[in-house]
């Protein structure tokens, strides 16, 4: 059924919404946000392992996108208890105010 | 219809979906919508691994981050009581700053990605290896080892999370544990 999709649209796709993560990383304050966009780009890498793993007729790909989500979760729960704890402490988010990790 | 087949439908309207709510999620000032988007970008990304037969991945995906992963950033937002009217702005120059770095780094990449234009997904109908079975079996012959360590590395990420969202005991003031 998968006739006649060139592999560059796949890079294509994958490169942009990997740029707006990056964006959004660059121009968001709120730290919550920031992990959402880095959530973004990862999906955007996976994308493209699991395009390139149907092209090469490869498993590997797909595994390791397999193993991308295991950390991507770990991630997660830890940056997220930091952010909590923080929140807790500083009631606060805000990327700029946290720059100075002190007072 | 305009001489594309359903396939090749099917892969525009989803690129144009992902990509227009992976920018909501960026622009959108309420956090919690912008989770929301979020979840839908994952869809479309779930509808994109169906095409490329990797079904297996496509539920996967829609388990492990439409399922679990956002409703944590759900909880976690609930929890702090994010709403638009809290959320901080970056000055407007360093959003423009950003907007144009971000331009540039897309003209870098898709002209250093130029050239891979001959190669076309030809097999991708026609192919097994998305499928339980076959995945299953390269994941515990080939990468049974890496399997194992990832199951340690969520095990140290459990304890680490737990112990960081622990409220210290011997502070002990007015609010219930998060976490």
């Amino acid at each position: 059924m998968l006739n006649g999709i060139p592999i560059n649209y796949y890079i294509m796709l994958s490169a942009v919404l990997f740029i707006i993560g990056v964006v959004g990383v660059m121009a968001r304050r709120n730290a919550i946000i920031i992990f959402m966009c880095i959530e973004l780009m990862l999906n955007a890498v996976n994308l493209l392992l699991v395009a390139f793993s149907t092209l090469h007729q490869d498993a590997s790909g797909q595994v390791f996108v397999f193993f991308v989500m295991a950390v991507a979760a770990a991630e997660v729960a830890v940056g997220l208890a930091i952010l909590a704890m923080v929140y807790r402490n500083l009631k606060t988010i805000d990327i700029d105010l946290l720059s100075r990790l002190k007072n | 219809m305009l001489g594309l087949t359903i396939t090749q439908w099917l892969f525009g309207i989803l690129s144009f979906l992902a990509i227009m709510f992976a920018l909501m999620v960026v622009f959108t000032r309420n956090p919690v919508n912008s989770v929301l988007y979020l979840v839908l970008t994952f869809f479309c990304i779930a509808g994109h691994y169906l095409l490329l037969n990797a079904q297996f991945l496509a539920v996967v995906h829609i388990v492990v981050y439409a399922g679990a992963i956002m409703v944590l950033f759900l909880f976690i937002i609930m929890l702090m009581n994010l709403n638009a009217d809290t959320e901080p702005r970056k000055h407007i120059v360093t959003r423009l700053i950003a907007g144009v770095i971000g331009g540039m780094l897309l003209v870098v990449m898709v002209g250093a990605l130029k050239g891979a234009e001959h190669l076309t997904i030809i097999r991708g109908g026609a192919s097994q290896i998305g499928l339980v079975k076959n995945l299953g079996q390269v994941l515990f012959h080939d990468f049974l080892f890496p399997f194992e360590i990832a199951s340690i590395l969520l095990l140290a990420a459990l304890v680490g999370a737990i112990m960081i969202g622990k409220r210290d005991t011997n502070i002990n003031d007015k609010s219930i544990t998060n976490n």
